[in-house]
């Protein structure tokens, strides 16, 4: 089991200058560790922060203090450290995030938006084109709206195609936020299917579950992040 | 036809004082140096107004010598009233001989058009030049102009045809036809037709441009390679006629359209009218001297 | 796609002075292959000033501009590059889009000889060539290729601001250059050209500095962010991080005076 995310004593916090510079901390002196094979969920109540860890392990929050350690290439990275370049390129090729929203472009066929990660790894586009179409089968997807933008699509179709995105480039970290909300029990499964895939390969999969049958099934640890709040916060 | 040779009372030679006479050569030179290169030059105020030849005036004047024989035409021709007020301009302030011969003239000065009798060494050619400028209608502004010519940056001349052929299907350019002067400077030859252009190229003698309004000299040295601008797959070709010249029978040379009547007759007739009346006087004729044939009826 | 080691364009902190009055200053940044990165500033930040100064059009006051040529590896372009040389670069491998389509277009010639001009400018000379190459690229902008030899006046503010995009990617630059390339245009149409835009630096993997003031475009076309108040660079990362997290009280301001729609 090779160590893929290190976090050192990592602290978080806000300042609102749009009102009066007002500081929120939320977390002070996380460490956490994620290794492939390992499904972990994060826990606490709502609100606790789960999605902020989430997004500064993805470097889309910034962190005021500590280390976030990535293996990616071949060697550890700081995403606290790392240039915007470098992030890029880890979000390309090492980590993965499947958001709660699909963040939807007009004029961009389904087809496309599932295939474009597969093409940022390398493949040519007729392969990756033939990838989407295979994973947009499996989440049931129809194919009449393959070539139409998610823009018309339910709740739970655009969630699955950003499941789809999310799952066809084989990312040795994947972050999860919410994967199985607005699915139905049918989509739920094949979506367990995707990620015991995934640890199958190797992969260190962190996941936000609000469904617990999911995450009894999949999960092989727990990381609470109440433990870390910051004091001030009751 | 000599004229009087005696000079106008209190006009220098040529009419222009020394000094102007001077520094227009000094630009000359520096033209003749630059093949195609619009050299500025100082223009002085001229007894006719802009758009009436006196930038090929002053050219004229500043290398004019007494025994200098001058020609002048307008459009070919040595009777029109341009040709003749300046060739009346040169005999009264220079005392020159002036000719209407062609081969006998040491200094021609012309007005859009290059003689169809060849030119050669020791024989000196001016044209009468409106707009120097060759980029001028597509790109007005003058510093933008100079740093194309300075840095060869052509692209812009190229747009113009493309545009002829895109709406015209060929190149409709028919008169000032841009060319590419000894490999380095693109030139606009004045408003000659694009018959003449191929003329220039390698001509035996000396061709100067003068533009008076716009203060610019070129030239182009005897024997400098001179290249209508074109395209690949539309190459640069020459006007052509379906009649001969209507008075001497000419087959080559250039033809201007007279029309006879109102009832749609015309004839062509050669544009060097020089030219013209040498081959009459040796004999050749044309069919002007036929019944028309198929008189139109007006409904 | 990203992977690049050597950097396209490196920006070492430059400052454009006219006179007192701050342009822009001490600003530093480093473009890669592929990249796109926003600038985002009201007007009168300096986003357009450094611009100008970064595509070769206005020499800086101080600092640098070095850019990866396809010979000559990486030139400074002020004090290694002569003015033809920098000429020849901005009609081959940089391209700058105005905001103002009529700026960058020649409105009195067609669109087939406005897409076709740098062709020529470089020395094509074939014209059915230069006229299929003009009709493909009619294509991929969506202008209906019949209008070809139209002028661009009878064109929309969209299909000019489209062909003039034609026009500067016909070369194949590597790096472009755009101010506000939306401005001025209605949301549908400026969604179209996004997207387009979008398509293309895909496609061709270009690198572009995008100057606009609206967060919207910026979070749709570019990878990197820099926001830009009083001629300063006041913070920079990336587009969603700047977005989502901003650190810099301007950027907050910027970031939650978005009306959601």
């Amino acid at each position: 089991m090779t160590e893929m995310i290190q976090v050192q004593n990592v602290a978080k916090q806000f300042v609102l200058h749009t009102q009066e510079s007002a500081v929120i901390p939320v977390f002070e002196n996380i460490n956490f560790t994620l290794s492939s094979g390992d499904c972990i969920a994060l826990t606490g109540q709502s609100g606790a922060g789960k999605s902020t860890f989430m997004r500064m392990l993805y470097a889309n929050y910034l962190c005021s203090r500590g280390q976030i350690n990535v293996y990616h290439d071949k060697e550890w990275i700081d995403l606290v450290q790392a240039s915007p370049h470098q992030i890029l390129n880890i979000r390309e090729k090492t980590l993965g995030y499947v958001s709660q929203f699909l963040r939807v472009i007009p004029r961009v066929s389904t087809l496309e938006i599932v295939a474009e990660p597969l093409a940022n790894f390398g493949y040519e586009k007729p392969i990756a084109l033939e990838a989407a179409r295979q994973i947009l089968s499996r989440l049931n997807i129809p194919e009449r709206l393959w070539s139409l933008s998610p823009l018309t699509f339910s709740g739970g179709e655009q969630q699955r195609v950003n499941i789809a995105r999310g799952f066809i480039a084989n990312y040795p970290i994947m972050l999860l936020d919410e994967p199985t909300a607005s699915l139905d029990a049918a989509n739920r499964a094949v979506v367990l299917g995707l990620i015991e895939e995934a640890k199958e390969r190797g992969a260190a999969i962190l996941g936000i579950f609000h469904d617990h049958e999911t995450r009894n099934a999949v999960c092989t640890g727990e990381f609470d992040v109440t433990a870390y709040r910051s004091e001030a916060y009751v | 036809m000599s004229a009087a040779l005696d000079q106008q009372d209190g006009y220098n030679f040529a009419y222009l004082d020394e000094q102007t006479k001077r520094m227009i050569r000094r630009s000359i030179l520096k033209a003749v140096a630059i093949p195609g290169y619009q050299v500025p030059f100082a223009g002085r105020e001229m007894p006719m107004p802009y758009g009436w030849g006196t930038g090929g005036v002053q050219v004229t004047a500043a290398i004019i010598g007494k025994d200098d024989v001058l020609k002048v035409i307008d459009q070919g021709s040595d009777d029109t009233t341009n040709a003749v007020s300046i060739r009346k301009f040169f005999a009264k302030t220079a005392a020159v001989e002036t000719t209407e011969a062609t081969e006998e003239a040491s200094i021609i000065q012309t007005r859009h058009r290059i003689p169809e009798t060849a030119l050669q060494e020791g024989q000196i050619l001016v044209y009468q030049v409106p707009i120097p400028e060759p980029l001028r209608f597509l790109e007005p502004r003058e510093t933008e102009t100079r740093k194309m010519h300075a840095l060869q940056e052509y692209g812009l001349m190229h747009v113009k045809l493309y545009e002829d052929i895109s709406r015209h299907g060929h190149i409709a350019t028919t008169y000032a036809y841009p060319a590419l002067v000894n490999g380095r400077y693109v030139m606009d030859p004045s408003p000659i037709p694009k018959f003449d252009n191929p003329k220039m190229d390698m001509m035996p003698a000396l061709q100067l441009f003068g533009a008076g309004r716009e203060k610019r000299i070129y030239a182009l040295p005897p024997y400098t390679e001179v290249k209508s601008l074109d395209f690949e797959d539309h190459p640069f070709d020459i006007q052509e006629w379906d009649s001969d010249c209507a008075l001497c029978g000419a087959k080559d040379s250039f033809l201007d359209e007279i029309v006879l009547d109102d009832a749609g007759n015309r004839m062509f007739v050669c544009s060097d009218s020089h030219f013209c009346q040498q081959r009459q006087q040796a004999g050749f004729t044309g069919t002007a001297n036929e019944l028309p044939a198929d008189t139109k009826e007006r409904a | 796609m990203l992977s690049q080691k050597e950097t396209l364009l490196s920006v070492n902190n430059v400052s454009v002075l006219y006179g007192e009055r701050v342009g822009c200053q001490n600003v530093s940044f480093d473009l890669w292959p592929g990249e796109v990165l926003g600038i985002v500033g009201e007007s009168g930040s300096g986003k357009s000033t450094l611009l100008n100064s970064i595509s070769a059009r206005i020499q800086p006051t101080s600092g640098s501009v070095t850019y990866n040529t396809r010979v000559d590896g990486q030139r400074d372009l002020y004090t290694e590059m002569n003015e033809p040389e920098r000429r020849l670069l901005m009609r081959t491998d940089l391209a700058y889009v105005h905001q103002n389509p009529r700026d960058g277009l020649r409105m009195n010639v067609s669109a087939g000889a406005n897409i076709g001009e740098r062709l020529m400018a470089i020395g094509e000379r074939h014209y059915g060539n230069i006229r299929n190459n003009a009709e493909q690229w009619l294509d991929k902008i969506e202008i209906d290729q019949n209008r070809l030899d139209d002028l661009p006046t009878t064109f929309s503010g969209g299909m000019q601001q489209r062909l003039q995009i034609a026009r500067n990617l016909v070369t194949r630059p590597r790096l472009v250059f755009m101010d506000e390339p939306t401005g001025g245009l209605d949301v549908s149409v400026q969604a179209r050209l996004l997207d387009l835009l979008r398509g293309l630096v895909r496609d061709l993997g270009l690198s572009v500095v995008i100057v606009t003031h609206d967060l919207a475009v910026a979070r749709l076309l570019s990878h990197r962010l820099m926001v830009m108040q009083n001629g300063q660079v006041v913070e920079s990362g990336l587009t969603d991080q700047v977005l989502d997290d901003p650190q810099h009280p301007y950027s907050q301001l910027l970031v939650s005076s978005i009306l959601q729609t």
